[in-house]
C-alpha cells in the first residue's frame, strides 16, 4: 500500500475512532453516575444498554431542526460545526500509537491550543446567534470563563515542553521513556486536568450551560442535529483532554505487556472516567468564585511551576 | 481542598455498594396487603351481585370517574344498569370502597393496567366485576339488614329489629 493511502487510512481510522469513543461516551457517562448515585443507568437496549447510543442518536436526529425566527440564521447554523471541527481536528496531532499519528508537525502542542481556542468562537457565537437571553448570559459566561482559563493551560503545558524540549507530540512521548512526565510535573498536570474540565466546560466548570440557571446556556436555543453537534462536541472534548493529558503526563501510548495502542485507550479511558467521576461528586461554583480561582491561584500556580522547572533545566540540564 | 479529595473518595466508593433500582418487569416488589390498585366489583357468597347502585361511591369520588344506573331487577332489587370507571381519572384514593355499604366495590394489588388507547382504560361493569368475594369472604349484605318478603315487612320476623329511621334524630 502507498505511503498515501496508509495515510488516509490512518485519518479515517482516527476520526471514526473519535468519533465512536465520544459517541460511546453517551452511555458510559450514563452508566458511570448510576453507578455513583447507586442506580443502574440504561440497561435495556442491546448487551448492558450500549445500544442507547444508537437509541438517543435516532431520536436525536428525527428531531426537528428548527432555527427561531428571531435568530442570526447564517452565524446560528455556522456555529456548532465550529466546535466538531476544531474539537476533531486536534486528534490530527495526538499520537495514539508509534505508528497510528495523522501528522507529526513541529508545534503539535500549539495546534492543540489554538483549536481548543477556536472552539470559545463557537460558543459564543451560537449564544450570540441565538438572540435570547438565556444563551446570551451563557456565552458571556463561556467566554470569560474560556478566556481566562486557556491563558494558564497553555502556561500549565510548558513546563512539560521545557523538560521535553520539543512541541511535537511525538518527541514529548519520546521524551517520557523512563519517567512519565507527572511526576516532575505534578502541579502542571493538576494545573492542566483543571483548565481541561474548563475548557470542556464540564461540572463543576459547566457555568456556560448551568442547567439550574440559565436553562441550558448558549445551547438554549439548539435543536435537533444541530443539538447533536454541541453535544457530541461536547463529549468530543472530554476524550481529547483526556488523551491529551496521557499523551502528555502518563507516557501516552507507553506501557509494559499490551500493545501501545490498547495502553493509550485504557488510559484515556480512566481519565475519562475521572472526568465523570468529578461531574457526580463536585458543585457548581459561583462565577466570581470561579474567576478569582482562576486568575488568583491558578495562574500563579502554573507561572511558579513554570519558572521552578525552567529553573531546575537551566541548572541540572534535562 | 481536603473536602473535595475527599468527596471523591465518597462519591466512588458508591460504585461498590448494592443498586437500589429493582429491575421492574423481571422483578416486582413485594406490595403493601392493603394497596390500593385496579378497582374490582365483588360478589356476595351466593354468586350475586353485591352492588346495589347507592350512588355512595360515585359521589364520594374527588375526580369523578365512577359512573352508575341504578335499576331494579325481576327479583325487585337495586342494581346497577351499568357501571363505568374511567381509570385514566382515577386517582386510587379508595374513598369509594370506604364508603360502599355492602362491600361491593374494593380496590385490588395490580396496577399493571397500561394502554396504548385511551379509551380502553374506561373499565364497564362485565370487566370489573368478578367471581369472588374479594376481601369479605362471608360477607351478605341483605342477611344482615333483613329483606322485605310477602306478607312480612322489613324487621318484622322473630329475632329482628325493625330497621332505624333514618330521618329521625332520635337514637
Amino acid at each position: 500500500m502507498s505511503a498515501v493511502g496508509i495515510a488516509v487510512l490512518v485519518i479515517i481510522c482516527v476520526l471514526v475512532g473519535a468519533l465512536l469513543l465520544s459517541a460511546g461516551m453517551i452511555w458510559f457517562e450514563r452508566r458511570l453516575l448510576g453507578a455513583f448515585q447507586e442506580r443502574y443507568g440504561p440497561n435495556r437496549a442491546g448487551w448492558f444498554g450500549v445500544l442507547q447510543v444508537v437509541a438517543d442518536m435516532l431520536k436525536i436526529f428525527t428531531k426537528e431542526n428548527w432555527i427561531p425566527p428571531f435568530a442570526e440564521k447564517a452565524v446560528f447554523v455556522i456555529a456548532p460545526s465550529i466546535i466538531m471541527i476544531t474539537t476533531l481536528a486536534s486528534f490530527a496531532v495526538i499520537p495514539i500509537a508509534p505508528a497510528i499519528l495523522v501528522t507529526d508537525i513541529d508545534v503539535g502542542l500549539l495546534f492543540f491550543l489554538a483549536m481548543s481556542s477556536f472552539a470559545v468562537y463557537s460558543v459564543a457565537l451560537a449564544g450570540w446567534a441565538s438572540n435570547s437571553k438565556y444563551s446570551l448570559l451563557g456565552s458571556i459566561r463561556a467566554v470569560g470563563q474560556m478566556v481566562s482559563y486557556e491563558v494558564f493551560m497553555g502556561l500549565s503545558l510548558m513546563g512539560v515542553v521545557l523538560q521535553a524540549g520539543s512541541f511535537s507530540l511525538k518527541d514529548i512521548v519520546a521524551a517520557q521513556k523512563g519517567l512519565w512526565f507527572v511526576v516532575p510535573q505534578f502541579v502542571g498536570f493538576v494545573v492542566f486536568f483543571i483548565a481541561g474540565l474548563a475548557e470542556t466546560r464540564r461540572i463543576p466548570f459547566d457555568l456556560p450551560e448551568a442547567e439550574s440557571e440559565l436553562v441550558a446556556g448558549y445551547h438554549t436555543e439548539y435543536s435537533g442535529f444541530k443539538f447533536a453537534m454541541f453535544y457530541v462536541g461536547e463529549y468530543i472534548g472530554i476524550t481529547l483532554i483526556s488523551m491529551m493529558i496521557v499523551t502528555l503526563f502518563f507516557g501516552g501510548w507507553r506501557g509494559p505487556g499490551l500493545p501501545p495502542i490498547i495502553w493509550f485507550l485504557l488510559k484515556t479511558l480512566a481519565f475519562i472516567a475521572f472526568f465523570i467521576l468529578v461531574r457526580a461528586a463536585l458543585p457548581r461554583p459561583r462565577y466570581d468564585q470561579l474567576l478569582s480561582f482562576g486568575w488568583k491561584l491558578m495562574l500563579p500556580l502554573a507561572l511558579v511551576n513554570l519558572a521552578v522547572t525552567g529553573a531546575v533545566v537551566l541548572a541540572v540540564g534535562r | 481542598m481536603w473536602s473535595i479529595l475527599r468527596t471523591l473518595w465518597v462519591t466512588f466508593r458508591h460504585v461498590f455498594n448494592k443498586r437500589v433500582t429493582v429491575l421492574y418487569p423481571e422483578k416486582k416488589r413485594q406490595l403493601p396487603a392493603r394497596w390500593r390498585g385496579r378497582i374490582v366489583l365483588t360478589r356476595d357468597p351466593d354468586g350475586e351481585e353485591r352492588c346495589v347502585a347507592c350512588h355512595l361511591c360515585s359521589s364520594v369520588c374527588p375526580v369523578a370517574c365512577i359512573a352508575l344506573q341504578a335499576g331494579i331487577d325481576e327479583k325487585g332489587r337495586r342494581r346497577p344498569d351499568f357501571f363505568r370507571i374511567n381509570f385514566s381519572r382515577c386517582i386510587y384514593c379508595g374513598l369509594c370502597e370506604e364508603a360502599c355499604p355492602t362491600f361491593a366495590i374494593q380496590l385490588t394489588p395490580d396496577y399493571e393496567m397500561a394502554e396504548y388507547q385511551r379509551p380502553n382504560l374506561v373499565y364497564e361493569k362485565e370487566d370489573l366485576l368478578i367471581s369472588g368475594t374479594g376481601k369479605y369472604p362471608g360477607y351478605n349484605f341483605y342477611r344482615v339488614s333483613g329483606m322485605e318478603i310477602s306478607g312480612k315487612g322489613k324487621g318484622e320476623a322473630e329475632n329482628e329489629r325493625p330497621p332505624v329511621d333514618v330521618r329521625s334524630l332520635m337514637p
